[in-house]
């Protein structure tokens, strides 16, 4: 699955680029499902001593056993292949702790996960616009219910109903860098049970 | 004209020579009372009335920020110079009024760092003492290098080893010391940035290291003032004003515009803010580009000039002035 393009959007709309090897001592790869790919595809253009610099952090999810393979035979320094963002988190924020200026950062996979790993490398120091980054796979949404404040991950369609409060939610453009997720709003607020049917609009 | 910078009307309250070519300036408010608050990395421009000619020059502020009864400047004697430094060294003298502009900050601290790696060069080391003072107070985390080129010239070493033991650094150009850069860059934690001021190749060196070794452009602060370069003289067209003036050899082009009572805007006066940009109409001839404002491919499309610090050479040049 190639690189996504996404319908033009307000300015909050987070927006991704293609990742290109760039000069460090240092790299850090944070990836999901297909964002694998775009790890592959740097192969072609990495400098020999790349990959021995190279940390990766894998969460395959409904992709399992299809791109680790080619993953481990880049021969990265060091590889975590493991089952969600949850799990990858300490070792993810470790790794930013004990890391040195210089370092580079290549997030790629579905929205949710490059915005939590965005975060979490802000939170470090980096500034965002020296983080890369590309879509790959699902365009499901990591949702914030703007009225529970609780998450809903891998969102596919609008309206969709808050699995904390229960509350039908419209799904908007409107993106939090903070929290990495979009807003989710109260669609049938002024006229209750009044609710839109859903359509899958993510995949 | 100064943009959004109203003047301050000031007395020189001491003149301290610190060594053979640096003499500190004290301003207090002419009549008393406190002066505008600034943070560290601010500058002032100084008016200086010297024989019929205004010069104004443009010094980084030096004392703590977080007094405001009085203003430090240092400024190093250039005896090649246009003759501001001169005009400071030989002719201001205590209890002097003079007029400054309100501080305005173009190198200013970014308070999301996690730590400030400081770095500087001679007299580039003003703006760093605001800085760490400010720093200081809030518990920040910092580290000077600073680069002298003997003790004696090395102002001010000495007293801010003394008062931020293991975190300024010295090193003298005649003892053959030198700042390992690619080692100290290296080894920052993750949220470091740098702050670099002082001679043009080691503000250059600094960037181009960085870049090599990975870091963000956005963590990689720099400030040179430039002096205005002396050329051959030139004769320009005023669009607006509908003005011929002469720019002299020792003269800028943002000084002529004054000198001819047209009301040009300026901040920084060194080709550093980009406040005086200048859109050129008509050139016959070449632009000469000594700021660090303009772009590349501005300076290739030719139609952008910074009076403050640049010049021309050809036959005709026609601004929107």
């Amino acid at each position: 699955m190639s690189k996504t393009e996404f319908p033009p959007s307000i300015t909050s709309r987070p927006v991704y680029g293609e990742l290109e090897v760039r000069p460090g001592k240092h790299h850090l790869m944070i990836a999901d499902a297909e964002g694998a790919e775009a790890i592959l595809g740097l192969a072609s253009s990495a400098p020999a001593d790349l990959w021995a610099q190279t940390h990766i952090i894998y969460i395959p999810k409904s992709t399992g056993e299809t791109y680790t393979g080619d993953l481990r035979a880049l021969n990265p320094a060091q590889m975590y292949v493991g089952p969600s963002y949850e799990a990858a988190k300490q070792r993810i924020e470790d790794t930013f702790a004990k890391a040195h200026m210089g370092l580079q950062v290549y997030l790629t996979g579905t929205e949710g996960l490059m915005g939590q790993a965005m975060a979490a490398a802000i939170a470090a120091g980096i500034p965002h616009t020296a983080i890369q980054t590309e879509h790959r796979g699902s365009t499901a949404r990591r949702m914030q219910c703007v009225h529970c404040k609780g998450i809903t991950e891998d969102v596919t369609t609008d309206p969709f109903v808050c699995s904390h409060c229960g509350l039908n939610l419209f799904v908007r453009d409107h993106y939090s860098r903070r929290l990495a997720a979009f807003q989710g709003v109260c669609i049938d607020a002024e006229d209750p049970g009044n609710v839109p049917p859903q359509v899958e609009v993510f995949k | 004209m100064s943009a959004g910078t109203a003047k301050l009307n000031v007395t020189v309250a001491e003149v301290k020579p610190i060594n053979e070519l640096v003499t500190r300036f004290k301003f207090v408010r002419t009549g008393g009372g406190d002066l505008p608050t600034f943070s560290g990395g601010a500058h002032t421009v100084v008016e200086m009335e010297d024989g019929g000619q205004t010069r104004l020059n443009p010094y980084s502020l030096m004392s703590d920020p977080a007094d405001r009864g009085a203003y430090m400047v240092s400024v190093r004697r250039d005896d090649e110079g246009r003759g501001g430094s001169l005009f400071m060294h030989n002719n201001v003298k205590e209890g002097m009024e003079m007029v400054i502009s309100n501080p305005v900050n173009l190198f200013s601290l970014d308070l999301r760092a996690k730590k400030h790696l400081m770095l500087a060069g001679g007299i580039g080391i003003t703006p760093f003492i605001a800085q760490m003072h400010q720093l200081s107070h809030t518990n920040g985390l910092f580290d000077l290098h600073y680069s002298v080129r003997t003790a004696s010239l090395g102002s001010y070493a000495e007293e801010l080893q003394a008062q931020y033991p293991n975190r300024v650094h010295v090193y003298h150009d005649d003892q053959d010391e030198r700042i390992n850069l690619e080692e100290l860059l290296d080894t920052q934690p993750l949220g470091t940035h740098i702050y670099v001021c002082g001679p043009k190749g080691m503000i250059d060196w600094v960037h181009k290291t960085a870049e090599e070794l990975g870091w963000p452009r956005e963590a990689v602060h720099s400030e040179e003032f430039l002096a205005p370069a002396s050329g051959q003289p030139f004769e320009v067209k005023l669009a607006q004003s509908n003005k011929v003036i002469q720019v002299g050899e020792h003269q800028s082009l943002l000084e002529a515009l004054e000198a001819n009572d047209v009301d040009a805007p300026y901040l920084c006066r060194g080709g550093a803010c980009g406040q005086c940009e200048t859109t050129v109409i008509e050139c016959d001839g070449k632009l000469v580009h000594y700021d660090h404002w303009l772009t590349d491919e501005q300076r290739e499309a030719g139609k952008l000039i910074m009076p403050c610090v640049s010049r021309f050479e050809g036959k005709t040049l026609v601004l929107d002035q």
